[in-house]
């Protein structure tokens, strides 16, 4: 019992706090609870290897499954949130903020930079679940545009890996408007014909779905990831019933059209890699 | 006339004005009294309306008598005006409507949310929240003006775009986007107007353009109040506030540089005045045409981007 007692104690549960912990730790899947090592969970592209659930991770994560080693830069770290409309609800914006970079080490709700997949550089922003659910702030925008920036004046193909649960509200319509400001700033990508590659994680919502995300030459998913514009509490309970199995799921978008493909967290650099070759050559 | 809580004192005014206008018919000299009496009103509508709070805006804009997009068009056309329907797709959305009409032989391609008056129509309408269908007419039809050069009006009224499930299947998060990318380069005058309510992505699925105006009691934000209130205070109750936090009443607009001007409405509002309301947008869609016809195409487009591209508020430092 001592030794099951040992176990509990040190299963972890976030992002930040299995960077760290020591080695000899363990997970428990949070969908079919089976309990691992956290080091072969790791390993393993924090899939479980029991029932597959890909769990959420966090930027730093996805730079080090999809760059190359040491490889990565971070660009326009210092571009950070300020609270534009004195916005209060129950706390204000502005200790909000504070509460979230404290509680997951993040600037924001995204991070931009170049990185290396084989030889050849790429354009990566990646969001940040744990940053006020992944919400896209001014922030989120001017990082986004800046990259693209960064793409057309080096030729380097486009790679946003979207985790959002919509516009940040707190910035009310300056938030909305990173919808315009995105999509206006792929339209200059896509004249100048650099490749834009989307991949959408759990989960992708509202204003991010009604913008970037969307809007990938190949929009691409993680397994079940869940993926839509109006919540699926909202839709529940505007149609007033329960919603079908599947719904707003990857496979669910891939029947409907309106993803290129599904890919498997241990296959992404390589698919990734792959797509970028075909672009090039 | 149906008067919100807030125009009470207003609806006094004016039945007593009624009754004593019937008085006069009937022969009797009030002459006088009827004279201090709509003084009265005009003060008593003074009073109120300027100094109105964001809330109370909000409902003006929902205000069930206030002119919707058919209304403006139907007027400012002179009822020169062809409607035209359907994505090509899948469907005809009844929620966003659109066609060609014409202000002084000048073709224009208006299109606009739709809201109904009665609980019939307002079915019909989906009380002006589109299905992905909507905004793809929308972009059809945007499309024909540019193959065309004529220049597009978007005339935005809606709670939001519709959250159902088929809306889902059918990609409304991809609709939106795609009018967004697209009306960001499309080589054509837009003009974008805020009628009445403007939610979230539902209204920037037909909000790019090289000019966004609004009108005075109108909004436009990233949530409804409503909504902003059930998710950031667990409760609907907290409306009001929702509305003061979220900075969404045209001033706010104006002076965060999201839109290019804002609209007077006569004293009283839209709803009271709905003809002479509808006549100053119709002189600002003329002027403002007028203005962005001088630049080339190429000039336009750019402008549009960066405007764009600028908004939005953060810090630069290290
Ligand atoms: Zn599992």
């Amino acid at each position: 019992m001592s030794w099951f007692k040992r176990i509990k104690e040190g299963i972890t549960t976030s992002t930040r706090q299995k960077k760290e912990t020591p080695e000899g730790l363990w997970h428990k899947c949070t969908n079919c609870k089976k309990i691992i090592p956290f080091e072969d969970h790791k390993k393993n592209y924090f899939v479980c290897s029991y029932c597959d659930h890909h769990e959420r991770i966090s930027s730093n994560d996805y730079i080090n499954i999809i760059c190359e080693k040491k490889s990565f830069t971070e660009l326009f770290k210092e571009i950070k949130s300020i609270d534009p409309l004195n916005f209060e609800d129950k706390i204000s914006y502005s200790l909000r903020l504070k509460n979230a970079t404290k509680k997951s080490g993040l600037d924001d709700a995204i991070k931009t930079g170049i990185g290396k997949i084989g030889n050849d550089s790429i354009c990566l922003a990646c969001m940040d679940f744990e940053f006020i659910g992944g919400s896209m702030g001014s922030v989120v925008g001017e990082k986004i545009s800046r990259l693209i920036d960064v793409c057309i004046k080096k030729r380097y193909p486009l790679i946003i890996i979207s985790k959002s649960g919509g516009a940040r509200m707190m910035e009310a319509a300056l938030s909305l408007m990173q919808l315009a400001k995105t999509s206006a700033k792929l339209h200059k990508l896509s004249e100048n014909k650099i490749p834009y590659i989307s991949l959408l994680t759990d989960p992708t919502f509202g204003g991010a779905t009604a913008s970037f995300s969307m809007l990938g030459d190949v929009n691409i998913a993680e397994p079940k990831a869940l993926i839509g514009f109006a919540g699926p509490r909202v839709v529940k309970e505007t149609i007033g019933k329960d919603l079908p199995k599947g719904f707003q799921t990857s496979e669910f978008l891939l029947e409907k059209g309106f993803l290129d493909f599904i890919v498997h967290r241990k296959d992404l650099k390589v698919k990734i890699k792959k797509l970028l070759v075909f672009f090039k050559n | 006339m149906q008067y919100l809580e807030f125009e009470k004192p207003i609806e006094k005014l004016v039945d007593k004005l009624i009754t004593i206008e019937k008085l006069n018919s009937e022969g009797v000299d009030t002459k006088k009294t009827i004279a201090d009496l709509k003084l009265k009103i005009k003060n008593k509508r003074n009073e109120i309306y300027s100094s109105l709070t964001p809330w109370q805006k909000v409902q003006l804009s929902r205000h069930p008598q206030r002119p919707y997009t058919l209304d403006y068009i139907l007027q400012i056309t002179n009822g020169n005006f062809v409607e035209l329907h359907g994505d090509r797709s899948f469907k005809d959305d009844k929620a966003i409507v659109g066609g060609w009409g014409s202000i002084d032989k000048k073709t224009y391609m208006f299109i606009g949310q739709q809201k109904g008056r009665n609980t019939k129509e307002r079915q019909f309408r989906n009380f002006g929240m589109s299905n992905p269908e909507g905004y793809r007419k929308a972009l059809r039809l945007m499309k024909m003006a540019e193959k065309f050069n004529k220049p597009i009006v978007c005339f935005i009224d809606t709670p939001g775009a519709y959250p159902g499930l088929e809306a889902e299947e059918r990609g409304q998060g991809q609709a939106i986007a795609n009018n967004i990318i697209e009306m960001c380069k499309l080589k054509t005058q837009i003009i974008c107007i805020i009628i009445g309510e403007g939610a979230s992505g539902g209204a920037l699925g037909i909000g790019v353009g090289d000019k966004i105006l609004m009108l005075e009691n109108s909004w436009y934000s990233v949530i409804s109040p409503e909504n902003c209130s059930t998710i950031l205070w667990r409760s609907w109750d907290f409306k009001e506030k929702a509305a003061d936090s979220l900075k969404l009443t045209a001033e706010n607009m104006y002076n965060l540089n999201l839109v290019d001007e804002i609209i007077k409405e006569p004293l009283g509002g839209a709803h009271t005045f709905p003809q002479k309301t509808i006549s100053t947008v119709k002189k600002k869609i003329q002027s403002h045409y007028n203005e962005l016809s001088k630049l080339s195409l190429e000039e336009l487009i750019n402008k549009r981007i960066n405007k764009f591209t600028e908004m939005g508020k953060f810090k630069n430092k290290k």
